[in-house]
């Protein structure tokens, strides 16, 4: 039986509102964590070895440890809720079905950090979850859990929700604040670091809403108990989105121990590829990360078997690995075409772009252009040349992580899957009426049709 | 149309802007620009953006820069309803393209454009954070998923008996 922490209550109707929430046990790690000394509630994150789950896998409590407090000078936790990595929609599972989990995590984290004012930056789009949010923030206010004096301890806490407007770069902290403070989605040059600098020039931690969420059961079992669920340094347990061609999309909470395997064909998870259809490669977490072909995808270059967690995602590094990311897991079958796929991301980059920086502004565009060309049977082999080139230029050139974002998936598509992209050059009509399938394959893949 | 908020909306500008510190009112542009184009014809015109830099004591050019940022705000008029079709690469996967071409041909416009009784604009959108969930497109304040030619065929049937009574 997997281990479930956040969604432990899943199942229970009404968990959304805060009598049937505090019925089943919320509040209760916020009851605990008042009566400690907040030095001690950043030590207990610490021993989790909680890692943000917004895609970068920072370990939480030393982000915390960080967080600079001059005397006189407010600071802020601001929660990143701006969700907006294709394949992620897990933030958005928990805000909707369990807010007070959520805003339970914000308490606990505000007042361990010293946080005021604490505010949640959203995703514009998400608009009927700002009234979720807002109501279950209004219960905790009435029952006491945010305010003046909160249980008696002097603390005072308002957690305010703020809508952004349609911007994938305001998931990258600075970014986001620049936004916060009224202003274009541009990312802001390091250091200053937010832990020193942030929104309004004052200190600041920016957290994902599931890495806020998990200091909720840390807080109830103790750091070093939530060590020991997982494997490694991938600590406690992990909400996975998973999309693509799978019989069960949805979100999933694994301890990190199962194998990818299990993920795909398990019914307890994604339930295999609908049809009977054979799996040809797989993005394991969020668009940003490289896309890997079925054998490395099951096993390593090693030949070891590859499991859902930080580590064994990234064995081999970019060339025969990925990443765990932001857990967006998209699963490709057989009659998807690698091209059309890394064109729809090279889209997606080039219009998220914010313009700040020119590798990536330009290069996105180029990118987009020639891979529309590759793909609609207009292009020539020295493109995919070209396009390697592009995507080196970029990584590692500009302010913020967007222009690596954008690379990765171009460079590990051309890379596993350069004879797709000469396919599409050399049969111009007929990548036009057929998908490439599993040519790629010198074997047909051992992979079973359904486990 | 006269650019100004109701007594009712002014309130609710008022207490955006109080969440946020003294002198740092410039943070409530976003979520007041959010009223301000629900309030207003469903755009940004240049006297709305003007109005809303009066409010928040800055200057129109900081709003401006803002609005034509974010993909939420629309720059020039739209139709009394967005059909916003997500076309990134999971919603792509589960057939985004085909459902964005039923639209254009059901309704006889191409993205972007707006049919001629003013009712819907086609506006495909970059994800939209409803992966699991594609096909899908938000419509107004919510979501609508797992997105087939019928269930477009019924929302634009519902949208047009509406806007006849």
């Amino acid at each position: 039986m997997a281990v479930k922490l956040l969604l432990e209550n899943d199942h229970i109707e009404g968990i959304r509102y805060y009598d049937t929430y505090r019925k089943h046990g919320g509040y209760r790690a916020a009851e605990k964590a008042f009566k400690m000394a907040t030095a001690d509630i950043v030590e207990e994150v610490k021993k989790s070895g909680l890692r943000g789950r917004g895609g970068a896998g920072f370990p939480t409590g030393m982000k915390w440890s960080f967080l600079a407090k001059p005397e006189g000078v407010p600071r802020h936790l601001v929660c990143n809720a701006d969700e907006s990595e294709p394949g992620t929609f897990k933030d958005r599972y928990l805000m909707e079905f369990h807010p007070h989990l959520f805003v339970e995590g914000l308490l606990i984290s505000s007042f361990a950090l010293g946080s005021n004012h604490t505010y949640i930056y959203i995703r514009g789009e998400y608009a009927w979850i700002v009234d979720i949010l807002e109501q279950a923030i209004a219960e905790a206010k009435n029952n006491g859990w945010l305010g003046k004096n909160i249980l008696g301890s002097g603390f005072d806490c308002e957690i305010y929700v703020h809508r952004g407007a349609g911007a994938y770069i305001c998931g990258e902290e600075t970014a986001l604040i620049e936004s916060l403070e009224g202003k274009r989605g541009n990312p802001r040059m390091k250091p200053p670091f937010p832990a020193i600098q942030g929104v309004w020039m004052r200190p600041t931690v920016v957290n994902n809403v599931e890495t806020i969420a998990s200091v909720v059961p840390i807080i109830n079992m103790g750091g070093e108990e939530y060590a020991k669920i997982g494997v490694g340094k991938s600590t406690g347990t992990k909400l996975l989105s998973a999309c693509g061609n799978i019989n069960k999309p949805g979100v999933y909470e694994i301890d990190m121990t199962i194998s990818v395997e299990e993920f795909i064909y398990s019914d307890e998870y994604c339930g295999g590829i609908p049809k009977g259809k054979r799996l040809k490669a797989c993005i394991p977490g969020g668009s940003s990360v490289p896309i890997i072909p079925a054998n490395l995808l099951l096993k390593t270059a090693k030949g070891q078997t590859r499991y859902m967690n930080y580590e064994s995602l990234a064995d081999g590094g970019f060339v025969y690995g990925s990443m765990m990311g932001s857990g967006g897991f998209i699963v490709l079958d057989e009659d998807q075409c690698v091209v059309r796929h890394t064109m729809s991301l090279a889209r997606f980059y080039n219009h998220e772009s914010c313009g700040q920086c020119s590798p990536c502004r330009e290069g996105t565009g180029w990118m987009y252009k020639i891979l529309k060309n590759l793909e609609y049977g207009k292009g020539k082999i020295s493109d995919i040349d070209l396009l390697w080139d592009i995507q080196r230029k970029i990584e590692g050139n500009t302010i913020c992580p967007l222009g690596d974002a954008a690379a990765w998936p171009v460079a590990a598509a051309i890379r596993h899957f350069r004879d797709e992209f000469e396919w599409h050059v050399l049969n111009p009509d007929e990548s036009q009426k057929r998908n490439y399938g599993l040519a790629h394959y010198a074997d047909p893949i051992h992979v079973p049709a359904s486990a | 149309m006269k650019i100004q908020f109701s007594e009712e909306k002014l309130k609710e500008v008022k207490e955006l802007i109080s969440h946020y510190p003294e002198g740092k009112q410039k943070s409530a542009l976003i979520p007041l620009l959010h009223v301000a184009q629900d309030e207003f014809g469903g755009w940004l015109d240049a006297p709305v953006m003007d109005y809303v830099a009066e409010i928040l004591h800055i200057l129109p050019i900081e709003v401006y820069e803002v609005a034509t940022f974010y993909s939420m705000f629309n720059m020039k008029p739209v139709g009394k309803h967005l059909l916003e079709v997500c076309r990134t690469g999971p919603c792509m996967l589960n057939g985004s393209d085909e459902i964005i071409d039923y639209i254009k041909e059901k309704l006889g416009i191409s993205e972007g454009e707006t049919t001629a009784d003013g009712l819907f604009t086609l506006k495909p959108a970059e994800c939209l954070g409803a992966c699991g969930y594609a096909p899908m497109m938000q419509f107004g304040k919510t979501y609508r998923e797992h997105l087939t030619k019928e269930k477009i065929d019924k929302l634009i049937e519902e949208v047009r008996g509406l806007a006849k009574n």
